[in-house]
């Protein structure tokens, strides 16, 4: 079984976002592992964030502000992985940053640091080359996005060569923001579930344990991201504590819904 | 308007995947992919439609104010005669652009799309703006067709471009200043995609130049396409034949692919796309993608970027604020890389310089960014027989520009 496999088959999985290079990144991670993350995305800082909501963009210039670097992404990711053999480890980011030395590069460094997938939030299916191939040559998981706009005609395409799992975007908008009814996350997850055998994982707009449990009754996992960034800029380097006190309410909340 | 191009024509990209070689494409979030496929179906129709072209003809005569005059600039050209080898010299023609309502040649592309728009039932028009000008073109098009419009405006541009952000709200558009990154174009086109992405439903953005995710490349350079399409006549006209050498700065780029693509095909009609050099592109302020970048994904197409070694984009700069901006639309970076425009970096400096000569030789206040096209005159002018026909592409006037201008200068208002 893959690391996804593993973490998705205990039932509904917590999955955390935070962004590389803003705060201990380091600490931070260990911090969702210990709270009871199941999945990890580490997000690859960029200029220039156009899917996402203040929290995480300013979490982008937080990172870059300190100069953080594409390598240093990838020290962080393999330091995770030696720190945690069995938890699976997303990078999420914007295109150019992944192709601008080349996408077999991108794959290959991926692979070196034990990244089980990537998120690009950019390319689209229709942009598939410039990417999907070198990460699948890899072995390395392509997590595509669906969205509300995702109509019944497309979305075999964006499942076409994804693995991992499904990541669902509840809301048409950038991260952080608005939040989803409850009743057209069930209607779309069970539209998605239908046509897909990967786990379907539910964010955008995530932020209580209230919310995390009821998407948990219906979905095979819940992402938040911003509410965790959110931490990272209230407490600066000391945010370790209370990433781990949030995760563990989260994950509680997930974890015993069904 | 389909027309029957000839074999190996230069004017038949984009491909079907809206691609211009390995430039263009659509690097959308995938909750804009449905929309922009909306769209080109939408395109699609509208341009075999000539209900649609009657319409948009009939606007661009009577709202915008075409055509736009083919001028022959005798002074301009006696003073660069005057300082050429003998012998040398072309007549030059200006394209007045900034003749058309609104001050500039935006507004053809926002006619068209704001008639694409109302096709696809949308109610609600955005879009981002640097100089200001797209921004003033928008809301004038979103008030004369009755539809709320927003314009994302980096903030230090609503500093440097008071006089449009006023005229914006006089035409009844709401002005969101942006204050992310170095809160110019870029910054304002990342905040006009986030607003588009939550609000796609009813909202169409109208894009002001010929970037973008496909279709928009295609479709902002097919309405542009009147202003070349316009000269190749009116030069005709005045001399019986094509012009040898045509002139247009490139921000993203829509007025110079305006110009330069029905000409493409023609291979004795040279031309040069001016970038904005900043400071010199030997320092870390221009805003030259082609001369200083390289290619790279932004704003949901792959073209040359200005960006560090991690593709992190860079700050551009320029003095002018519609150039300022660190990529350009796809089909330049085409065309640079297939060699049949050539691509030079103008100064500020140099920019300056042309915008005063213009002044006082030819009685035109022009645009900063159409002062950078003048630029190339002294280079060009030394180069080209006297028998030889210019064309500069006169894109916008410059009274927006004189707040800058002055500052430049030293001088207080």
């Amino acid at each position: 079984m893959t690391r996804f496999e593993t973490a998705f088959a205990k039932g509904p999985a917590l999955v955390t976002f935070i962004t590389g290079g803003d705060g201990d990144t380091a600490a931070n991670l260990d911090a969702l592992v210990e709270g009871g993350a199941d999945v990890i995305e580490l997000g690859m800082p960029f200029t220039d964030p156009m899917a996402d909501g203040n929290a995480i963009q300013e979490a982008n210039i937080r990172a870059l502000a300190k100069g953080t670097k594409t390598a240093d992404i990838f020290a962080i990711a393999a330091a995770f992985r030696a720190r945690h053999p069995q938890v699976p480890l997303v990078l999420m980011g914007y295109a150019n940053p992944m192709i601008v030395r080349g996408p077999e590069w991108f794959a290959a460094e991926c692979a070196k640091a034990g990244v089980d997938g990537v998120i690009c939030v950019d390319i689209p299916p229709e942009e598939d080359a410039e990417l999907g191939p070198a990460l699948r040559a890899e072995g390395i998981s392509l997590i595509r996005l669906a969205t509300p706009t995702t109509d019944a005609a497309r979305l075999p395409a964006v499942l076409e060569g994804s693995s991992g799992f499904l990541y669902y975007v509840s809301v048409a908008g950038i991260t952080g923001t608005q939040s989803a009814a409850q009743t057209s996350i069930e209607d779309a997850v069970t539209r998605l579930k239908a046509a897909s055998d990967i786990p379907v994982a539910v964010g955008f707009g995530v932020r209580t344990p209230d919310q995390a449990r009821a998407i948990a009754q219906v979905a095979d996992g819940v992402v938040v991201g911003s509410a965790l960034v959110d931490l990272v800029k209230q407490h600066g380097d000391a945010a370790a504590a209370p990433l781990r006190e949030l995760t563990s309410a989260l994950a509680e909340a997930i974890h015993t819904a069904r | 308007m389909t027309e029957h191009l000839p074999v190996n024509s230069l004017r038949a990209l984009p491909d079907a995947s809206g691609h211009f070689g390995q430039f263009g494409g659509r690097y959308v979030a995938e909750t804009l992919m449905p929309l922009i496929l909306d769209l080109e179906k939408e395109y699609r129709k509208a341009q075999d439609d000539p209900e649609f072209w009657a319409e948009f003809d009939a606007l661009m005569k009577d709202f915008v104010g075409r055509p736009s005059p083919l001028y022959f600039a005798p002074r301009m050209t006696e003073h660069w005669r005057a300082k050429a080898p003998a012998g040398k010299g072309p007549k030059i023609y200006f394209k007045r652009e900034e003749l058309n309502h609104t001050g500039a040649h935006k507004i053809n592309n926002c006619i068209g799309q704001i008639l694409l728009a109302m096709r696809m039932g949308k109610t609600k028009i955005i879009a981002e703006t640097g100089a200001g000008q797209h921004g003033v073109a928008t809301a004038t098009v979103a008030a004369r067709f009755g539809l709320p419009c927003t314009i994302f405006m980096g903030a230090t541009d609503v500093e440097r471009q008071k006089p449009n952000v006023f005229r914006m709200k006089l035409l009844g558009a709401e002005v969101v200043p942006v204050t992310s990154g170095a809160m110019t174009l870029k910054d304002a086109m990342n905040d006009a995609l986030r607003h588009w992405v939550a609000n796609v439903h009813d909202t169409f953005y109208i894009i002001g130049t010929a970037a973008g995710p496909h279709p928009y490349p295609e479709l902002v350079r097919d309405f542009q396409s009147i202003i070349g399409k316009e000269t190749r006549e009116q030069m005709l006209e005045k001399e019986g034949r094509l012009p040898d050498h045509l002139v247009a700065a490139v921000g993203g780029g829509s007025n110079a692919i305006g110009l330069f693509h029905p000409f493409l095909d023609d291979p004795e009609v040279a031309m040069t796309g001016i970038e904005a050099g900043g400071h010199g592109v030997d320092t870390d302020k221009h805003a030259a993608s082609l001369t200083g970048g390289k290619p790279g994904i932004l704003h949901g197409n792959k073209t040359y970027l200005l960006q560090d070694e991690d593709g992190q984009i860079t700050e551009a700069h320029s003095i002018s604020a519609g150039l300022d901006y660190p990529g350009l639309g796809p089909e330049h970076s085409w065309l640079h890389e297939s060699g049949r425009v050539n691509y030079v970096p103008i100064t500020d400096a140099q920019a300056l310089e042309a915008f005063q000569l213009c002044c006082s030789l030819e009685g035109i206040i022009p645009a900063l960014e159409s002062a950078h096209a003048l630029a190339a005159l002294p280079q060009l002018t030394a180069e080209l027989d006297e028998d030889k026909l210019l064309v500069v592409n006169v894109s916008g006037r410059g009274d927006k520009d004189i707040f800058t201008v002055a500052e430049a200068l030293g001088v207080s208002l």
